[in-house]
């Protein structure tokens, strides 16, 4: 398959394979991620969606037994070469996961914490990052007066923000949402979709979701991938109305299985 | 043809009954257009006041399939070929039910006509030969419709151009006819009208066609030539 082309790269795969052991979860993934755009994973459980995002900041690299083989580009420097600084690396690709997981510490160290790993901000700057980064995630007017307290204290929502803010707080280039509304009410979940169309002005998204509705409402492009295999990658507003290939038809009208 | 089944079945069933109370109201649509023709000639007042009466069956169809399509949008949120067919059945109804209403219009004029003892006069030769095309072309869209066959689309685009010529003959013929013998005035008017109203229901039908093409193919093929959508047919 040629790799499936967007107008404005920001991420390019080419032949990306990926092992759990030797199970191959990913086969010859050929794909481009436009930048400042949102572009949804969809499929069906261990179809390799969440295992692609992975790759994507190498979070498989804490486990032995996995590895990918192929190329993932970043602004042209591979993501996979040996070389790369991990730290780098996840500064500039930051990730949400399905379950909030905010750090045991107040709303104000959540977000500082990650800061002060890259960055030696003045007190000052930090509070005008802190603040930065909290205003982004669209939750600074309900926790400016108490962020002394504890990020655990937050409703699910806002935890998972808070989360959002923490990821955007080190400035990345790119933004992964691993289902990050799964875990959420319609309210929170609607929040943070709203979120995650005004973050696209700034940041690269790529969001692996379940919910087939939401990859419709708030992606630009959507790649249905089946048993590590990418089926197709096109523009949201083409898959969901006249999708190319019949497996994507089959998938997103709930003709499967 | 739609042709796997979806994993919910009930899904299945709603959009078969859709589709079913379609093909249900293009037949009653199809009697009514071929009744008010022929009422034109025979002036039966009897089947002229079934006609009339049946137009309330054409709206009530209309209305009830409108409203499964509005409770499938918002339970089901059909996407890909099934939002394309959802589409179509409401663009077709809209489409069957303004037919629905020529016709009736048709079947007022043959009252009014057959009231007066103005019936089987030659000038209704000339639209007879057209509403026969227009007919053929309703036939030919409601097959397309439920086959999801588009074959014959380009061809009900080309007759569609063919009733649009014929239309603009006979016109010209009772325009004659009126400044011959200007006591003719009222009645020839009435027979234009049909003459229009036939008109429309070809147009009607050949919108009908266009929306199984966006249906089978995706593409949206109104406002443009028939070339092209010969083109996109064998695609």
């Amino acid at each position: 398959m040629n790799i499936e082309s967007v107008a404005n790269p920001k991420i390019i795969i080419k032949d990306l394979n990926f092992y759990y052991g030797n199970y191959r979860a990913l086969k010859d993934i050929n794909l481009s991620i436009a930048e400042k755009m949102v572009t949804a994973f969809i499929g069906p459980s261990g179809c390799g969606k969440s295992t692609l995002l992975r790759t994507f900041n190498r979070m498989y690299q804490l486990y032995p037994k996995q590895k990918a083989t192929g190329e993932i580009m970043l602004d042209g420097a591979n993501i996979l070469d040996s070389k790369q600084d991990l730290n780098m690396l996840r500064a500039k690709i930051g990730m949400v996961f399905q379950k909030p997981t905010p750090f045991p510490m107040s709303i104000y160290d959540n977000i500082a914490f990650g800061v002060k790993l890259y960055e030696n901000l003045s007190k000052h700057d930090m509070e005008a990052r802190v603040e930065w980064a909290l205003r982004k995630a669209a939750l600074w007017t309900e926790v400016k007066d108490k962020l002394k307290q504890s990020g655990t204290g937050l409703s699910g929502g806002q935890q998972q923000r808070l989360c959002i803010a923490r990821a955007i707080a080190v400035k990345p280039q790119v933004l992964l949402l691993d289902e990050p509304t799964s875990a959420l009410d319609p309210i929170s979940t609607a929040h943070i979709e709203k979120l995650i169309d005004e973050l696209k002005e700034d940041f690269t998204i790529v969001i692996v979701t379940h919910n087939m509705q939401q990859a419709a409402r708030i992606s630009d492009y959507t790649a249905y991938m089946y048993l590590g295999d990418l089926i197709e990658l096109g523009e949201t507003s083409a898959v969901f109305t006249n999708p190319k290939r019949k497996e994507t038809e089959d998938y997103i009208t709930g003709r499967f299985g | 043809m739609v042709n796997n089944e979806h994993t919910s079945k009930q899904y299945d069933v709603e959009l078969e009954s859709v589709r079913e109370r379609v093909l249900l109201m293009g037949e009653l649509v199809e009697k009514q257009v071929r009744f008010a023709i022929d009422a034109l000639s025979r002036g039966d007042i009897k089947q002229i006041d079934r006609i009339i009466a049946d137009d309330h069956r054409v709206n009530a169809l209309e209305v009830g399939i409108d409203e499964s399509c509005s409770q499938i949008i918002a339970r089901r949120q059909p996407t890909a070929n099934d939002l394309r067919m959802v589409m179509m059945v409401v663009k077709t109804i809209t489409d069957l039910e303004r037919i629905g209403d020529e016709a009736k219009k048709i079947a007022l004029t043959a009252k009014n006509l057959a009231q007066r003892k103005n019936l089987a006069l030659p000038r209704f030769d000339k639209i007879k030969h057209v509403a026969n095309l227009t007919l053929g072309m309703l036939r030919q869209s409601l097959d397309a419709f439920a086959k999801l066959d588009i074959s014959a689309v380009a061809q009900v685009v080309r007759q569609d151009e063919l009733v649009d010529e014929e239309f603009r003959t006979v016109m010209r013929y009772l325009v004659t006819l009126m400044m011959e013998d200007p006591r003719t005035i009222s009645s020839v008017l009435e027979i234009l009208f049909v003459a229009k109203a036939i008109e429309r229901i070809g147009d009607h039908a050949k919108n009908m066609s266009e929306y199984v093409i966006y249906m089978v193919k995706g593409r949206d093929v109104r406002h443009i030539s028939v070339e092209e959508i010969e083109r996109e047919v064998q695609r």
